[in-house]
């Protein structure tokens, strides 16, 4: 079928002004196949259902709108945690910053530099989720970045990890475009926690496809970066074995827009996924959760805990969906995506979307949009603490349930840190 | 301590007069107890006194130590050294017992100029104060009045009394919900707070709390009035023949 006019003009424009990386090795048939996605599936339009709460006009446009870089010079994010350092700076990997790229019981590679192999453990796997996460929505940016994406980190996990893999995503040039994609097989009964943090360039397009072996364990936790001019898509596929089990948070604040998408394949049974995110927002700030967890094996569970605050016309959306397949029994299903919104100008808007095709399940979802509670505050107030701290305290009790979806403490503390900062310098 | 002049309320959005012209002095030391049938304005005396949002001082005054409470935020109140223990004490998913307890303290120790105490001077005081009313350390860590039954809840008011030392404490119908235990163990906590420099103001429906709180004033409060004050013997007259006789003679 024929692209609209529009769709085809933004997708030819968009490819043209790319560069796609080539020059043979086991990336190129991926590559190939993953540009014919694109071409036929065009890249989003405003129109697009799909896209109904954000306008993805930045997000496809050849140029990246500029971002200025922030620089807060705060305390480093994940400092107190053991762990092991890979940088990429405006997308590109900074050898002298990161540490070596050798941990027990995980292999670390880059995309840039093994994309020229004949032959490789990636090739099974790169492309492979974002083709199967096609259906039934299209993904289009993810497609993109799989036909175009420099760089990125290839993991295999054989064994537990010792300390958790940081990414850390540097901002220093005000136009910079950059698409990482990063690929991570977790064997049977391996485990690894991974961090990424920082806002990565003015546009960030990012995918992650994470397959996990019967048994295998993937905590994930991220932070999106303050720079409030940032514009960023990331696109997380995950597949899932027998008893799995995947956790995913992301903090996002600030950032004029992100569109965070997440695929989750429940393929074996006993598995369980949980994906939370717990976003802030003041102002220009659009923040779009888009969430589809498949359910195809015998007695899984999965939770999606989604908490946003807004203020001064921020935008929030969730679109977030569980599809039950025919035969998944026994699937426990759970769905919350809510919003604080902190005064009369901001707002939230969500798709919360449940299909079932099997008949002894546990499903339940609920969205909710609301105000500081009055009774706590006036509670709060009368034991003597001001509005302005109460208020903090509210909001960090609002976001709590999704903060504490990140199963190691200490991590908790470090998002937990960053929320109160974030808080703070607008108390005024 | 506490002095209320001919205070008027209105509710702010509806067109009805709670209050219409209270007189009541709290002397430091002293215990008052408030009593009166449903709806006679004993809650939302407490509520205009602590600053709850909803209701509009028509005329009157009320002072704390002089200094006049009406025109100050409800947390400029809590650091004058007011304090409401609640009849439904608020439930705050999220909001730890110990932090909010520990948050409130040091504001109000900022809000009077004095030093914020420190993590490991709060746990001491905290857990020595919450063992004096039999509450455990799980009641602490769990979020503030989260899944507590009535009775704990009480026991989490006074415990919050007992650490924030207020001048003036104001109970608001301290005794409902609670069996006959609790509300001694809650009136062992209040009575164990009483002393010279600290005025009470108890608002029950019951003289049975007043068995453990022995008030040193019993006022009758009626249709926004009070309308009769005497000894801790009008309490058992309310006890014995109810409120009527006491309507029908002043009326």
């Amino acid at each position: 079928m024929a692209l609209s006019n529009p769709k085809q003009s933004t997708t030819d424009a968009r490819l043209a002004a790319l560069k796609l990386p080539g020059g043979g090795g086991w990336t190129d048939a991926a590559r190939k196949d993953a540009l014919g996605r694109v071409r036929a599936m065009g890249l989003p339009q405003r129109r697009d259902e799909y896209w109904k709460f954000t306008r993805p006009d930045t997000l496809t446009q050849a140029e990246a709108p500029k971002a200025e870089a922030f620089h807060p010079g705060e305390h480093e994010i994940f400092g107190g945690v053991d762990r092991l350092k890979i940088v990429f700076v405006d997308g590109v990997f900074d050898a002298t910053a990161s540490d070596d790229l050798e941990a027990e019981g995980i292999k670390i590679e880059r995309l840039e530099a093994s994309a020229s192999a004949d032959i490789h453990w990636a090739r099974d796997l790169y492309g492979v989720l974002e083709a199967r996460g096609q259906t039934p929505v299209d993904r289009p940016l993810a497609a993109l970045n799989t036909a175009a994406a420099t760089d990125g980190v290839l993991i295999h996990v054989t064994g537990r990890a010792q300390r958790p893999v940081n990414l850390i995503y540097r901002h220093e040039s005000d136009s910079s475009d950059a698409m990482l994609h990063h690929v991570i097989k977790l064997d049977a009964g391996s485990e690894m926690t991974l961090l990424e943090n920082g806002p990565a360039a003015a546009r960030f397009n990012d995918v992650l496809e994470v397959d996990l072996g019967d048994g295998a364990r993937f905590h994930h936790v991220r932070t999106q970066g303050r720079d409030h001019q940032r514009r960023a898509s990331t696109h997380i596929f995950a597949r899932l074995g027998h008893e799995c089990a995947f956790k995913s948070f992301t903090m996002t604040a600030n950032g004029a827009l992100t569109r965070n998408e997440c695929v989750i394949e429940l393929l074996g049974n006993d598995a369980s996924a949980h994906i939370a995110g717990a976003s802030m927002g003041d102002g220009d700030f659009h923040d779009d959760d888009t969430v589809f967890v498949i359910h195809d094996a015998l007695r899984c569970e999965s939770r999606q805990v989604f908490k946003k605050v807004l203020r001064n016309g921020a935008t929030g959306v969730f679109q977030g969906k569980i599809l039950v397949k025919a035969g998944a029994q026994k699937t426990d299903g759970y769905q919350i995506s809510q919003s604080l919104l902190l005064d009369g100008d901001s707002q939230f808007l969500a798709k919360p979307e449940l299909e079932i095709y099997a008949d002894d399940v546990i499903c339940s979802h609920g969205s909710t949009s609301g105000a500081i509670d009055e009774d706590a505050m006036y509670y709060l107030r009368a034991r003597g603490v001001p509005k302005a701290i109460a208020t903090d305290l509210l909001t960090l009790a609002f976001l709590a349930e999704a903060v504490d979806e990140i199963a190691d403490p200490s991590l908790q503390d470090e998002i937990k840190t960053l929320l109160e900062g974030w808080l703070e310098r607008r108390r005024g | 301590m506490l002095e209320i002049k001919n205070l008027h309320v209105d509710l702010e959005d509806e067109d009805k007069t709670i209050l219409k012209g209270v007189d009541l002095t709290v002397e430091a030391g002293k215990v008052h107890a408030i009593m009166g049938p449903n709806g006679s304005g004993k809650s939302t005396l407490s509520y205009v006194l602590s600053g709850r949002d909803g209701y509009k001082v028509t005329q009157g005054t009320a002072t704390l130590e002089g200094h006049d409470i009406l025109d100050m935020e409800p947390e400029e109140r809590a650091a004058a050294g007011l304090f409401l223990a609640f009849q439904y004490p608020v439930e705050i998913p999220g909001v730890g017992n110990m932090t909010f307890m520990r948050t409130a303290l040091n504001a109000q120790r900022k809000a009077r100029g004095e030093d914020e105490m420190s993590a490991a001077d709060f746990l001491k005081l905290i857990r020595a104060k919450a063992k004096e009313l039999h509450i455990d350390a799980d009641m602490l860590k769990r979020p503030v009045n989260v899944g507590f039954s009535g009775g704990e809840k009480k026991r989490n008011e006074i415990l919050q009394m007992a650490l924030l030392e207020p001048k003036m404490c104001i109970l608001d119908e301290t005794d409902s919900g609670l069996d006959v235990d609790a509300m001694k163990l809650v009136a062992d906590g209040v009575n164990a707070l009483r002393s010279e420099g600290r005025g009470f103001l108890v608002i029950t429906h019951y003289q049975r709390l007043l068995d453990h709180i022995k008030p040193d004033f019993v006022h009758i409060m009626s249709d926004g009035r009070i309308i009769k004050t005497g000894g801790p013997e009008l309490a058992l007259e309310v006890e014995k023949n109810g409120y009527a006789d006491i309507l029908a003679e002043v009326a």
